[in-house]
Order: C-alpha cells, then structure tokens, then sequence
C-alpha cells in the first residue's frame, strides 16, 4: 500500500484561559490558592502564562460606562506585562470602543450582541483595523430545528441562524469566531461537537470552542472531532479542576500538534 | 537606543512594550535622524502593503531604511516589506531582499494565526540558545515572503508547504511571526538582538 502523504502543517492547537474582569478584578478568581492577589487579571494572566496558556482572554463584565474607562488602564497593563496574545471582549458596541481598546494595548477585540444588532460594525472595524483583530463571538442555544444566536450575555434570544450567522461573519471580515454554547455552558457534559463541527465545515477562519469542558478528554474530543483550532476554558482552570501543563501534555500524547 | 519605526502601520506599543520587559532604551520615532543613529531599528508592521508603502515613501523613510547600517529587524509586514514586490495592492517594495510576497493558497486557513514551528535551516546570531528542536512562534499573516535566492532563509515553517518564516542578509535580519508576542523564546531572540546592537 502506497503511504499516505499529507502536507506538513505544524500550526499549535491553542488552549486559552479565559478571565471575567469586573471593576477591573477578575470574578471567579477566589478559588486560587496559590496566589498572593487572587484577583488581579494581570497577577492570573501572568500565571496562566507561566503554565503554558497559548493566549487569553479578558471579558470585562463591567456595567457602566464611567467603569469601561478604567477598562481601558486595565489593558494597557496586561500589554506591559504579558508577552503572549490577549483579546479584550464585553460590551463593545462601536468602531471607538475598537479603537480605544486596540489602543490601549489589546492584540484583539471580541465582539458579540453588536454584531447581532449591527453586522455592518464587523465589517467597518475589520476594514479598519484588519480581520486578524476582529474576534467574533457567537452565543448559541439549540432550537427546535438548529442552533439560534442569543445576545446581551445569552439572556435575549434572537430569530438569527448560529450557523447562517458564522458564515455572514465571515464573509463581512472576522478574523476569528469564538462560539459559545448555551446549552453546554457551566454543565461540564462536553463541548456541543456537533455546532462546532458544522461551524468548522463551513467557515475558512480560526474557530475557537467554548463552553462545557469538564475533562481533558472533552478537550481532546472537540479537537479530533469538531477540528477546532482552538478551546477555551474558564472555571476548570480558575479552580484547578484540570492543571493547564496536565492538559497539555496529555493533547501531546494523543497527537494533536501542541507547544509544550 | 533602540529606534522603532513609527509609520502608521499597526501595534509599535507591543514592540516598545517588550523593549521595555527587557530593561532596553527604545523610541518610537518617525524621524529620519534617530532612524540612522541609533543603534539598532525594528521595523514592525501591521496591515496593508499598498497603505504602508504610501507612507513610507511620503515620509521619505523608504530612503533612510536602505541606508541603515545597523542592525535592522523587520517584523510580519515589516519584514514583508523587504522584498521586491508584494501581490498585496500589487506593491512595488523596499527591495532590501530579493523576492517577492504571494498570498497564502486559499485552500489554507487565512491568516495563517496561532503558534506554529520555525526550523531553523541557517545561522544567525538572533537565534543562538534557541535554535534546537524547532520551537514555536506566534503568527498572525495572509501573505508570505518567497526569497529569490535561498542563502538569505534562516528559517523555515510548515503550514501545508514550507515558508520563509526568517531571513536576513547583512544587517537587515526579518521575521514573519511576533518575537514581541512570542512568549519567553522570543524575548530571547530580541534579547539576542539588543546584544548585537551592543545593548
């Protein structure tokens, strides 16, 4: 039998932790046991680094507007300290708010209920700025015949298509979609593999998972099976449910390109 | 004092930022002068050949850069900027080394984003302690520099084929991916920089 040559492609899987900053503290953070300031998103992210974590990204919960400047501090200090890629999400609503984060020091933006609301704001800012730096961030739930796209931190449900979605945020400029699933978030059962693949099958752009990891198998299967180029994990991390160098090795061992 | 070429292309705060990790004097400078006497100049680049060459020719800065004999380190853009000729606007470039810049096949993932290997396939100071095992860098690019002449390639990256992902030729050194944002295996390449400028 003749081998199989496949093109070389070394291109990392990528882990990213995922921090939610509210009034500038992460939430959630409470649990660590080995830091000193449990709280500071650059303390974390900073440790996250350390640990092996390939980017990360900071969800800023923050409600008001006067409290989204000091957003804007917050940021450029992980840009002073953290010498790895870091996207700045919530709330983002215009090519200003873009602009000042992008300013301030982020490598990306993640846009969600905006690009719902006003799918011309995706295509302006990745004018603007480029499609490397435009992450989309998509809120899915399944329906009776599909998945639909949910907004305002997934407590508004909207008519739109997740999957008709993806592909129009494409195609208007997004460098990157980061889908998150309604149904699986918090419930630890699993990535929903069957979105993400479709997602994947369909689109030409990074896709990042999110939402229901509960083991490093969940990792490994959403990686194989939904062909992800990245996952995102928040609290399995934050309460060292899964060690970050433990999850990565084992990826590793089961021979997903990794850098260790 | 490091020179970083401020040319309305893209993130130089990340440049000066890692500058600044590693305790090196840096400015951000547009300045033709401060261009050619410091002792090393990055050249960093985010965004569109046909915008940046623009500038780069209104301000005269594509002058001053050929005439630059320290040590120069173009980054993603900045080292796409290099070459003679880029399909991106259809540009006429800087160059400084022979070759041209394709757009990635568009059966691959464009950008080309994430950590991915370089093989270090010549020598260059820039890389002494890190050349072993292939280690990964971080990439963000649609477009790749393709070298005329192979003796300029210090590394290579598979993505589907293999990419000049670092060159160099004389004093001008070039990378497609971030050492500014490469974790603690690009600070040392920039560290490896800064001592070749003597800091």
């Amino acid at each position: 039998m003749r081998p199989i040559t496949q093109p070389k492609n070394c291109l990392a899987k990528r882990i990213i932790p995922c921090l939610d900053v509210k009034n500038g503290r992460v939430v959630k953070g409470t649990h660590f046991r080995d830091l000193r300031d449990a709280g500071d998103p650059v303390e974390l992210g900073k440790k996250y680094c350390d640990l092996g974590a390939d980017e990360l990204v900071f969800l800023d919960i923050t409600a008001t507007l006067e409290e989204r400047k000091a957003l804007r501090d917050l940021v450029g200090r992980i840009a002073r300290e953290i010498n790895i890629p870091f996207t700045v999400g919530g709330g983002i609503s215009s090519i200003e708010d873009v602009r000042n984060l992008l300013l301030a020091g982020a490598d990306k933006v993640s846009i969600c209920s905006a690009a719902v609301r006003d799918p011309g704001l995706v295509k302006r800012a990745s004018e603007h700025f480029g499609a490397q730096c435009i992450v989309i961030s998509i809120d899915a739930k399944r329906s009776a015949s599909g998945w639909n796209v949910y907004i305002k931190g997934g407590t508004e449900s909207t008519e739109v298509d997740a999957i008709a979605f993806a592909k129009k945020m494409e195609q208007l400029g997004a460098g990157e979609l980061l889908v998150n699933s309604l149904d699986r978030d918090g419930t630890k059962k699993g990535f929903d593999i069957e979105l993400l693949a479709k997602i994947c099958g369909l689109v030409n752009i990074p896709v990042i998972a999110s939402s229901g990891a509960g083991s490093m198998r969940d990792f490994l299967d959403v990686f194989q099976k939904a062909k992800v180029d990245a996952a995102l994990g928040a609290t399995i991390f934050h309460y060292q449910e899964i060690d970050l160098k433990d999850l990565k090795r084992f990826l590793s061992q089961n021979g997903l390109p990794i850098r260790l | 004092m490091i020179a970083i070429i401020d040319y309305k292309a893209g993130n130089v705060a990340s440049v000066k930022n890692a500058f600044n990790r590693l305790g090196v004097e840096c400015l951000i400078t547009s300045d033709h002068e401060t261009i050619l006497s410091a002792q090393g100049v990055i050249f960093p680049g985010q965004g569109r050949a046909g915008t940046a060459m623009k500038e780069l020719k209104r301000s005269g800065i594509d002058t001053a850069i050929k005439n630059i004999t320290r040590p120069f380190l173009g980054i993603c853009l900045g080292m796409q900027l290099l070459a003679d000729f880029s399909q991106e606007d259809d540009t006429e470039c800087l160059s400084i080394i022979k070759g041209k810049c394709q757009k990635l096949p568009s059966v691959l993932k464009t950008p080309h984003l994430g950590w991915n290997k370089v093989e270090f396939v010549g020598n260059s100071p820039l890389i002494e302690g890190i050349r072993a095992n292939s280690p990964y860098f971080y990439f963000v690019h649609s477009y790749y520099f393709s070298p005329l002449n192979n003796d300029c390639l210090v590394g290579k990256t598979p993505y589907g084929f293999d990419f000049a992902s670092m060159v160099q030729k004389d004093n001008f050194f070039a990378t497609q991916f971030h050492p500014e944002k490469s974790g603690k295996i690009g600070e040392t390449l920039l560290s490896n920089f800064c001592k070749l400028c003597g800091r």
